[in-house]
């Protein structure tokens, strides 16, 4: 009863205050008539008495005002008077409206980028039904790859997964008619689909059931952009027979739109069944146990399953099948992991960068919200008058405060608003982004409504944060004193509180600086890095012999024809070829053994090494070194004894030493005797920031590949436009197959895909560093500027007194100052600490670097006179006369 | 007019919820009410009786409802919930307390003049 009625007025005075006042007002008016017809009774004529109840009745507005705070005020009656009192104070000073409003968005839409991008790339996870119970399998140290039968095994043996299938990224020629173009795509176990419970746009996916043995099921499945850019949205596709590397193929259907497959990065042009995959890649992995290639595996979790037990599981799978194949390393230490990127392979680097861009955000936002907090305390000292006069009138503190809060979060909706539609484009414009040309790398990082809650939610929470400061001020506020000694009464106190917020932003900036000038100085270092080989120059077509239909034979002559036709290019000086290059997109590893070991079990591997399958003259083309022995020639064919040129890594791990490795020998898995006849350096070969790993090189007639890098380098390094050898080099090979889809370019821009990630944290830093950098400007500016106008009046007497321009700077600025060396001080220390995580990100990013402490003073010592130049000015061109004169 | 006392901080609910026991009131009768029981005894601004009376209403201790009145004029009329009634014998019980007490206090004679 009680709690009905007044949350019946109380919802009528939020939500209907005009019916209530409606009714008060009745309420009143029926009283002074009640009272009127009692005093005419009493002998007053009607008018008269209605004059004198109204009398009577007292202020009638005071007591309507006394109602509404009875029944507990009128919420929305009183923040719209707030909100129009702040835009009001708002618009009385335009400059620092504009200026908090801009750092706000800036300082927010960085937030929300960042927090975009971790969202789309951790937090969500895949796009498919029931994403919550998907998981991917890894086992040991390793990337949790899979063989064919390995897979088939934890298939059928699990009882976690509701179904468990695998994929992995392909490449293959497309012919649809028109020629072989490149495409790329999964190839994935028949239940892929029907494991992940996606439904086809179009047409149907393959099956299971569809798998009958190797080459069974010549089926493709086109995703959804593919076939809109490649078939115009035709849907007379289903059906159609196209060659996939020259073997004909039916597509069967058209995935829905969002389905991406089961790698985050990746965006596919087509999917089609694993047990084909021997006539794409040529040799069958169907039943190679050993191979543990590139399939990932993924599965919905049965309900009620934990992820642990079902580790349990597989690692019991694992035991039994280590069991079975003695020979095979068995699969250890299963774990469950979220799909999508790669595992924990990219997924864990991921994240610890994004965590970290995610903080320095935070820590720009709190700059920023420091920054507008001390300028909200000074315009509220300035306006300590006003506040002292409102409270002397009778207005309560928390109708001030709470006044001051809705200016403060006015603003910071305002500019989160702004930045958030900056910040929505900008995500919009990376999700289409495509850093490597030729390759379908992508990152659909959308904002959903995710983004949107957490940048309004940062945005109303810095509003508090930043209207919250001036709060001590007012409550501590006297009136009396105030209006009585003017508003520099204050002026004491407050420094102290704005001091702390500009030695913290000033120390955020200073970190931010320092981590992306270490960051810069380690990319520009590892552009001239040494990898073991010298990209300048050069240039690479890249292409596989599969997509035109080489098999066998054909391939090294082939090959061999290649590279002829590339030395007759005029101005040409070295050509070599490799079945993949270092630091490219994919690198095979194998085991190899001491020459003494007579079981060849895996266990017993000496070590697993990187292996590149090169032509005579590779390494003059690629600018390697030989610091023993020779080159391979074309006399080492499949005849002639096995012979290979190894790393000195190799050396050391495999042979026992460096010196002696020339003429020794090892063996392979399958106990083939190889004889070193050469040694290069150590290089790079999968990152940039690895230590020396081993390496083998073994001659191309030797170990055949379908895989084709042509390696071109020009005769002097400017003796020719790139493009246009590029373009040469294309015409011949078109000369030789007009089939052949190849692609061209400069082994530096071949690169790319290894500078990615310390490129990308470059220009994060960067771009976050100039941030901080403008936030901590406007910060000194701000209380430079402040400092300067309130001592105007001592700064005229100091000159007046004849002081010199360096001691009145001393006088106005010397504080700024201090705070600004003692800010950067902390700032770089913590920046030196903070750069050891970004070592594992940016080659050879070390803070031990006298260039990296001089340019932090620099900037720093930039950034303070930049912000405190006019202050500066305006202290300098102090008039005492007209100063005195004013007082 | 002169020998009105003021009002006690607080009083006036205790004296709405006096007036409105004895039956239901609007307002203008309310003020009447309470003039008559205290022989007007007692200086009350008559405006001041509302944020009384809606405060009230909101704590659940009256409940409002439109009639008409003896003049023939549409009026609020006001009475005690069974909340209302327990609030009201607690503070009559309480004030007779602090008014027994005070008095008490206050006829004690001095031990010296």
């Amino acid at each position: 009863m009680r709690t009905l009625d007044s949350l019946r007025m109380l919802i009528a005075s939020t939500f209907r205050p005009a019916d209530l006042r409606a009714e008060m007002e009745e309420e009143l008016r029926s009283h002074i008539a009640h009272r009127s017809d009692d005093l005419e009774r009493s002998g007053l004529s009607r008018t008269e008495a209605e004059r004198r109840a109204r009398i009577e009745f007292g202020g009638r507005e005071k007591y309507k005002e006394e109602i509404h705070r009875a029944i507990g005020g009128n919420l929305i009656e009183t923040c719209a008077q707030d909100m129009l009192f702040s835009l009001r104070q708002l618009r009385k000073s335009p400059g620092f409206t504009i200026a908090a409003m801009l750092t706000l968005a800036l300082a927010i839409g960085a937030n929300a980028v960042v927090f975009g991008m971790l969202n789309a790339l951790i937090l969500r996870p895949l796009d498919v039904p029931q994403a919550e119970s998907l998981y991917g399998i890894e086992h040991g140290s390793d990337y949790g790859y899979l063989s064919y039968p390995d897979y088939v095994d934890l298939r059928d043996r699990n009882r976690s997964f509701e179904s468990l299938a695998v994929f992995t990224a392909t490449q293959a020629g497309l012919d649809t008619g028109k020629g072989p173009s490149r495409v790329f795509g999964y190839q994935a176990s028949g239940n892929y689909f029907d494991t992940l419970g996606i439904q086809p746009f179009l047409g149907r996916f393959f099956h299971g059931s569809d798998e009958h043995g190797v080459n069974s099921a010549p089926y493709i499945v086109l995703s959804y952009a593919y076939w809109h850019s490649h078939f115009q949205d035709d849907r007379g596709v289903v059906g159609r027979i196209v060659q996939l590397n020259k073997h004909p193929f039916t597509i069967v259907g058209v995935a829905p739109p969002g389905f991406r497959g089961t790698l985050l990065l990746f965006a596919p042009d087509f999917f089609m069944p694993a047990v084909n995959q021997a006539q794409l890649d040529g040799e069958n992995y169907l039943n190679a146990r050993g191979s543990r290639g590139l399939l990932e595996a993924v599965g919905h979790l049965k309900p009620g399953v934990p992820p642990s037990q079902a580790a349990d599981d597989l690692n019991s799978i694992g035991s039994y099948l280590a069991k079975t194949y003695p020979n095979v390393d068995g699969l250890k230490s299963f774990t469950l992991a979220r799909p999508g990127l790669y595992g924990d392979l990219v997924g864990r680097p991921a994240r610890a960068f994004l965590a970290g861009l995610m903080l320095l955000a935070g820590l720009i936002l709190l700059a920023a919200c420091a920054n507008l907090g001390s300028l909200f305390a000074a315009r509220a000292g300035d306006r300590s008058r006003e506040v002292a006069l409102r409270l002397a009138l009778g207005s309560s503190r928390i109708r001030i405060l709470r006044q001051l809060l809705t200016e403060s979060v006015l603003l910071s909706l305002a500019g989160g608003t702004v930045g958030l539609a900056v910040s929505i484009a900008l995500l919009r414009r990376l999700s289409v982004w495509e850093p490597f040309p030729g390759f379908p790398f992508s990152a659909p990082v959308t904002p959903d409504a995710r983004v949107y809650c957490v940048a309004l939610a940062l945005a109303l929470l810095s509003g508090l944060f930043f209207g919250i400061v001036p709060v001590r001020q007012v409550f501590e506020a006297n009136p009396y004193e105030i209006v009585k000694a003017g508003s520099s009464a204050m002026l004491g106190r407050r420094v102290t509180a704005r001091d702390m917020l500009l030695v913290l932003q000033i120390a955020i900036c200073a970190v931010l600086v320092t981590s992306s000038i270490v960051a810069v100085r380690g990319l520009m270092r590892s552009l001239h890095g040494n990898f073991g080989f010298e990209p300048r120059n050069a240039i690479l077509a890249d292409t596989d012999l599969k997509m035109a239909g080489y098999w066998g034979e054909r391939v090294p002559a082939m090959q061999r024809r290649m590279i002829e036709a590339m030395e007759t290019i005029p101005g040409v000086a070295q050509v070599g070829s490799a079945n993949s290059t270092p630091l490219g997109a994919v690198q095979v590893k194998q085991i190899v053994f001491n020459d003494e070991t007579r079981d060849l079990r895996q266990s017993n591997a000496s070590a697993t090494t990187f292996w590149y399958g090169v032509s005579p003259n590779y390494f003059q083309a690629a600018g390697t070194s030989l610091l023993a022995g020779r080159d391979f020639s074309w006399h080492d064919d499949k005849d002639a004894p096995r012979v290979a040129i190894v790393n000195r890594e190799f050396a050391s791990e495999v042979l026992g030493s460096v010196a002696g490795a020339v003429g020794r020998h090892f063996k392979m898995p399958d106990g083939t005797r190889v004889e070193v006849v050469g040694l290069v350096g150590d290089g790079k070969y999968v990152s940039l920031t690895e230590d020396p790993q081993a390496a083998m090189f073994l001659p191309m007639l030797q170990s055949p590949s379908s895989q084709t890098f042509l390696l071109v380098r020009p005769k002097s390094d400017l003796s020719r436009d790139p493009q246009q050898l590029a373009a040469a080099m294309r015409s011949k090979l078109r000369e030789l197959d007009a089939e052949l889809p190849c692609e061209t370019e400069t082994w530096v821009d071949a690169l790319d895909a290894v500078m990615f990630p310390p490129r990308l944290a470059t220009v994060s830093l960067g771009i976050l560093g100039m941030m901080g950098a403008m936030v901590a400007i406007t910060g000194i500016f701000g209380m430079a500027a402040y400092s300067v106008s309130k001592r105007l009046k001592e700064l005229g007497i100091r000159i007046a007194l004849g002081a010199k321009r360096a001691e009145v700077l001393q006088a106005a600025l010397g504080r700024p100052f201090k705070l600004l060396v003692f800010g950067s001080a902390a700032g770089l220390v913590l920046g030196l600490l903070a750069t050891r995580v970004l070592a594992s990100i940016v080659y050879q990013a070390t803070p031990r670097d006298p260039v990296v402490m001089a340019g932090v003073v620099v900037a720093m010592s930039i950034l303070g006179l930049v912000a405190t130049w006019i202050p500066a000015q305006r202290a300098l061109s102090v008039n005492p006369l007209i100063l005195l004169r004013e007082e | 007019m002169t020998d009105q006392a003021q009002l006690l901080p607080g009083t006036l609910d205790l004296l709405i919820l006096r007036a409105v026991s004895l039956g239901p009131l609007h307002g203008y009768g309310i003020l009447l009410r309470i003039g008559q029981i205290s022989d007007n005894a007692l200086l009350i601004e008559q405006g001041a009786l509302y944020p009384g009376l809606f405060r009230l209403v909101r704590q659940g201790l009256l409940k409002a409802s439109w009639g008409t009145s003896e003049n023939n004029r549409r009026a609020k009329f006001y009475e005690l919930t069974v909340a209302g009634r327990k609030r009201l014998s607690e503070e009559t019980a309480s004030w007779n307390r602090l008014a027994t007490a005070i008095a008490a206090a206050l006829s004690q004679q001095p031990e010296e003049a």
